[in-house]
């Protein structure tokens, strides 16, 4: 395998990695507000549909990712209302929410299975850009807006989360709620936010697939995305750019099984997609185990906070828990 | 802070009504919305039903396929009942149903090999050690998600979805791998075994006496168990509250690892019974997603196995019944996951309503 | 436009708090009953009290954390509507909560800047540094920007959490028991700190358990006692004498434990029980949590014994009482039951030997809420054999609700029981010969009947051989029915000394920390 063709397939990854991008960073923002949106699963095939179909009847791709972001915001309202309001458990509304939502885009994409679609139209190379060496024809030549879109979304909610007030808040109401209680935050309006911004992040990943990556629509036109997005949110360590380093490993690891096939005809490429799985397991059994502390403990200490921070896998420290004022 | 016990808000004395006004206002709010998605979906409501008691019940072809969904998904539902008192949402039940089939069909191939014309043991012997293969594959990924739970601190969650793609992949892996056919490799399945291993039915239907023998009596065993020993109220009590359960005395972690070890044994045998019983080969999904239906029938029961039975029946008869929509009003099968999952959504929002305003 | 106004009132101004006549309601319990307050410009207030005296609930409310039934809150005379924390904020009032409430995976700077309405919507962690190392260097803070908050000290994260008050233009500090759990050095700066803001003409409210803190810092003390005012006390006498602040007056000690706890001590009342034989010694035990480190170096436990822990709450009574019952594992040192070695042994191995612990918080700790009365009677009898005998569990069960005098059925829900009857049934379901009963407030919440009865269960337990270990914030109940008493303050530990040995002064000096 030469450099041209080790870029190719990188570049392929990339595209094929974008709209878990989508579903991992919105799942990224609702669980770094301290709430579980089990629901991925199931929210990104609805998306799917409702996108589909609201495209091929509207004859706009773009309304079809409003109506995709629209379900999305509706499941996430749900979600934030069993989870927040009633303090029901997130894991138990997710999960319904999860089987229900995949029953009813089959149920009712029915009349839409494999019929021919609006998709997104053809981006051109971002021009400058394109001609940097090696970076330009990963990043730069995708020929979609959507892929475009996802690098500004992952680099935007990098800033928003670590160079903002509002981003700082967010992570603080997903550690801390009672401390950001005690400053003057919302907690509770600033959870059905997040719940629902992230919902419909997750909607659009789905129409992400249906229009553009995946296009068309067939049953469970989706199926697994939701939960590797899970997992890679998990491995990912909640910070956006390393979800979307996951979503783009787990893209390497598609784009590679497919051009394995023709040699390891053994190994089929499903097998690939239990990849971010173990990865996320071991992830949390190293970091969980509290060996790595340990063993970070004997480095000094600028390289340690560093490194520290850099694989700092503990999940937002309320993350599944409701709020409760007094 | 982040108490378990929802504080009753104050609200005006009008809100205060029975908590049963929540749950039964839930359950019609449910009800019609199932109604509205029949309706958008160009059919009528009334003709849905009707076609799927039809195809429920109408043939003994059909009551047979009833009964063999049933036999799994008691298998899945009674385990998942220890899990779920003892606190812990194990949505790894799926992987322990798939790798339970993954243990049988080794077993089963391993005592008949494909070139031989016979079993090496008596059919009835291999097909035994066969169940109990699958039991014991069942245990080993219930008691894997266990360890990561309870040793690695690892929420129970993510490792039993992790091991259920896991299970998945080593599911495919075999089945386009050393088990594949002869010929070209599908998805549709490893060879299927020899009749000589295919568990006997109800006359000609797919129902097996021993799937649904198995799958009363576990469900019978848990209810005795949950009821009436002192494993059961151990159990119950680590689930409610772990740490006043440990310093009354209770081995927390003893009690934890025997939940999924028990889920484990009876996924293991559901998914055994799925593999000599109902589809005779290793499938990819030889689960049926039975394991996830089985946590809605449990959370829709709210753990308490007296009432396991009837609302798997009822689910059972929904997933055939829905088969003939397809075929008659060119409707999907899969409203029967919609009705099932609109009906445990809206319980578990009841049940919620009713704790957070409901007049005591 | 009022809040503008409100907004400025915090920065430089002395503001004159006002609390007046108010009161808080938590279901039948009246936190705070008519409480009225006033705390000068440029002093600091100490507030005293009991655990359950309603300071807390009092300074959250000036605090907007919880809302008032009714009352008036006056700054400068003017009222003002707080109903939040972000109200508080406005009008200027901040608080250090007793557990830092900060964001532990967060950055020293973050911290600083989180909520702060200084911080611009694009972070600039450069100039809030600046501004942080500026606030550190006025009060002699020596703080990392970029340590994560989570890898301080309690003592740092306090400096923290002032600094930031500070720079967020807090007028009125409000201070929960801040020198728990912070080094005696740090205690000498915080004060030295808080003394200079006190000058500088800010409010300070000072909620402390600890008199010798209180006596050393406070310009004025006000004595809480069961959600009412039981006293004013001018404090500034003390400091009158010149620099020696270590002058101590002790009338003013006597006056202050006084209002804490009541005219006079009650008279022991109970019968001698105690046998010569041993059966718990503890050595040298070191026990540490996140705030606390204790020593106990020397206690023995005779059979028949009752002692009696007192001592503010959160002390370190919890952490001693759970090590002996073999719940938490002391970082040091050994604990002998009836001559056995269970030191860092399972809580399996306590409860063989008749070891047995009653929390105070009944239906989080001690009881299982969701099973009935009898099902608990089951479990404590789980293990003998597999199946339940519905029968033979319900006859005990209801034998145990007739010799306990539970109001309730054995197929009653525990949660659904009074308080009293909860910790009837938790003495109901222990077991029946027993070495060792470790308590944790054994009749708080009961009223007096209920007390007494249940005293006469634990005498009748001390005649058969038990020995009790309890704690209590009740003095009188540690008076009336101990053998000896230990005092716990701030994590030291007092010797044991004889119930008749002491009086009012001599306690109210080991409790607040002279020994």
């Amino acid at each position: 395998m030469d450099s041209a063709q080790l870029l190719i397939i990188l570049a392929t990854a990339i595209t094929t990695a974008t709209p878990l991008v989508f579903a991992c960073l919105g799942e990224t923002l609702t669980e770094r507000a301290g709430v579980i949106n089990l629901s991925a699963e199931g929210t990104v095939m609805l998306g799917a549909m409702v996108g589909f179909v609201v495209a091929k009847t509207t004859e706009s791709v773009w309304l079809g990712f409003l109506g995709a972001a629209a379900v999305g915001m509706l499941v996430a309202l749900i979600v934030a209302y069993g989870a927040i309001t009633l303090r029901q458990s997130q894991i138990a509304i997710g999960f319904v929410l999860a089987l229900l939502c995949s029953d009813l885009s089959s149920y009712l994409g029915n009349p839409y299975v494999r019929i021919p679609g609006p998709t997104v139209p053809p981006a051109f190379p971002i021009p400058i850009l394109e001609a940097i060496p090696v970076l330009g024809p990963l990043f730069f030549r995708q020929g979609d807006v959507l892929v475009y879109a996802s690098y500004v979304l992952i680099i935007g909610m990098w800033f928003y989360f670590y160079r903002t007030r509002a981003g700082l808040t967010l992570r603080a109401i997903g550690e801390q709620p009672a401390a950001a209680f005690v400053r003057g935050h919302n907690v509770v309006a600033l959870r059905y936010l997040y719940t629902l911004i992230g919902g419909a992040m997750i909607g659009i990943a789905g129409a992400a697939f249906s229009l553009d990556f995946k296009a068309g629509w067939s049953h469970r036109h989706t199926a697994g995305y939701g939960w590797i997005a899970l997992a890679i949110v998990i491995f990912g360590g909640w910070n956006p750019l390393r979800v979307a380093l996951g979503a783009y490993l787990f893209g390497i690891l598609q784009s590679l099984a497919s051009v394995a096939q023709s040699s390891i005809q053994d190994v089929p490429t499903q097998v690939f997609t239990v990849a971010p799985f173990i990865l996320m397991i071991l992830v949390l059994v190293l970091t969980s185990a509290g060996w790595l502390d340990r063993l970070l403990g004997y480095l000094p200490v600028t390289p340690r906070r560093a490194l520290m921070r850099a694989l700092r896998t503990a999940p937002p420290a309320a993350l599944g828990r409701p709020f409760e004022q007094d | 802070m982040n108490s378990t016990i929802p504080s009753q808000t104050t609200l005006p004395w009008l809100w205060r009504l029975p908590a049963l006004v929540y749950r039964s206002g839930a359950l019609i709010i449910s009800l019609l919305l199932i109604g509205l998605i029949v309706l958008l979906s160009g059919a009528s409501p009334i003709e849905v039903i009707g076609r799927m008691l039809v195809g429920a019940v109408s043939t003994p072809d059909q009551i047979g396929r009833v009964v063999a969904t049933l036999s799994t998904l008691l298998l899945c539902a009674a385990g998942l009942v220890y899990t779920f008192n003892a606190g812990l949402y194990n949505l790894g039940v799926e992987g322990q149903v798939t790798f339970g089939a993954i243990a049988t069909t080794f077993v089963l191939r391993l005592l008949y090999p494909e070139e031989a014309t016979a079993s090496l043991l008596p059919p009835p012997l291999t097909i035994a050690l066969g169940i109990l293969a699958g039991a014991l594959g069942g245990v080993l990924w219930g008691l894997l998600a266990g360890a990561l739970h309870v040793y690695g601190r690892i929420s129970e969650i993510f490792a039993g979805l992790g091991l259920n793609f896991a299970a998945t992949g080593v599911a495919i892996y075999l089945i386009f791998g050393p088990w594949k056919r002869p010929g070209v490799a599908s998805l549709s399945g490893t060879q299927p075994f020899d009749e000589s291993l295919w568990l006997g039915t109800f006359g000609q239907t797919e129902a097996t006496p021993v799937g649904l023998g198995l799958g009363l009596l576990a469900l019978l065993i848990t209810i005795v168990v949950m009821r009436n020993t002192y494993f059961g109220l151990r159990l119950r009590a680590v689930g409610k509250n772990q740490y006043a359960a440990h310093v009354l005395g209770v081995p927390a972690r003893q009690q934890l690892l025997s939940a999924f070890f028990i889920c484990g044994l009876f996924a293991g045998l559901a998914g055994a019974i799925q593999v000599v019983g109902v589809f005779h080969r290793l499938i990819p999904n030889i689960s049926s997603n039975l394991g996830f239906l089985g946590l809605l029938v449990v959370m829709l029961v709210n753990f308490d196995p007296l009432w396991v039975l009837p609302v798997a029946l009822f689910f059972s008869a929904l997933n055939i019944g829905s088969l003939q929509l397809p075929l008659s009003l060119g409707l999907e099968s899969s409203l029967a996951g919609v009705i099932q999952g609109l009906l445990v959504l809206f319980a578990l929002l009841g049940r919620g309503l009713a704790q957070r305003y409901a007049a005591s | 436009m009022g809040l503008f106004a409100c907004a400025t009132a915090g920065f430089g101004l002395r503001v004159k708090v006002e609390l007046q006549h108010i009161h808080k309601r938590f279901g039948p319990v009246h936190a705070n009953d008519d409480v009225s307050l006033t705390v000068e410009a440029g002093t600091i207030h100490g507030l005293l009290g009991e655990n359950g005296a309603g300071k807390s609930t009092l300074v959250k409310i000036l605090s907007g954390f919880i809302t008032r039934d009714s009352g008036v809150i006056l700054l400068d005379g003017r009222p003002a509507h707080i109903r939040s924390p972000a109200d508080a904020l406005r009008y200027g009032i901040g608080m250090l909560h007793q557990d830092p409430l900060d964001f532990p995976p967060l950055t020293v700077v973050e911290n600083f800047m989180a909520g702060s309405p200084s911080t611009p919507p694009i972070l600039n962690p450069r100039a809030a540094e600046r501004e942080f190392r500026r606030w550190c260097a006025r009060f002699n803070f020596d703080i990392d920007p970029h340590a994560q908050v989570g890898d301080l000290t309690v003592g740092e994260r306090q400096q923290l959490e002032i600094v930031r008050l500070l720079a967020n233009g807090v007028g009125t500090l409000i201070l929960d028991e801040p020198t728990t759990g912070i080094s005696a050095s740090q205690k000498t700066l915080l004060f030295q700190t808080l003394r200079r803001l006190a000058d500088e003409g800010k409010s300070i409210i000072f909620v402390s358990h600890k008199l010798e803190d209180v006596e050393a810092l406070c310009d004025r003390v006000t004595v809480m006692r069961r959600g009412q005012v039981a006293g004013e006390l001018d404090l500034r006498p003390l400091h009158a004498g010149a620099q020696q602040a270590s002058s101590h007056h002790p009338e003013i000690a006597a006056r202050i434990v006084e209002l804490m706890f009541g005219r006079a001590l009650a008279m022991p009342t109970k019968p001698p029980t105690r046998r010569d034989e041993v059966v718990l010694s503890i050595e040298g035990l070191v026990l540490r949590s996140d705030r606390l480190e204790i020593r106990v170096d020397q206690l023995s436990l005779h059979r028949g014994e009752v002692v009696g822990i007192a001592g503010l709450e959160g002390s370190g009574q919890q952490l001693f009482l759970t090590a002996c019952a073999g719940l938490e594992p002391p970082a040091a040192g050994s604990i002998h039951i009836a001559g056995h070695n269970l030191t860092h042994r399972p809580y399996a191995d306590f409860l063989r030997a008749g070891v047995c612990y009653v929390p105070a918080d009944r239906l989080r700790e001690g009881l299982i809420a969701g099973l009935t009365i009898q099902e608990h009677v089951a479990l404590r009898a789980s293990g003998r054999h597999f199946f339940i005998d519905r029968a033979e569990v319900r006859a005990e069960a209801e034998r145990a609700i007739a010799a306990f005098n539970i109001r309730g059925r054995p197929d009653t829900y525990v949660e659904r029981l009074s308080g009293g009857n909860q910790q009837r049934t938790q003495l109901a379901l222990l077991p029946a010969p027993l070495s060792v009963l470790v308590m944790e407030h054994p009749t708080r919440g009961l009223d007096i009947e209920s007390t007494l009865w249940v005293w006469q269960q634990l005498i009748a337990r001390c005649q058969q051989g038990t020995a009790i270990l309890f704690a209590s914030s009740d003095l009188d109940e540690i008076v009336q029915y101990s053998d000896r008493v230990i005092v716990f303050s701030g994590g030291r530990v007092s010797p044991a000394i004889p119930v008749a040995e002491l009086d009012v002064e001599l306690l109210g000096q080991m409790i607040g920390g002279r020994f």
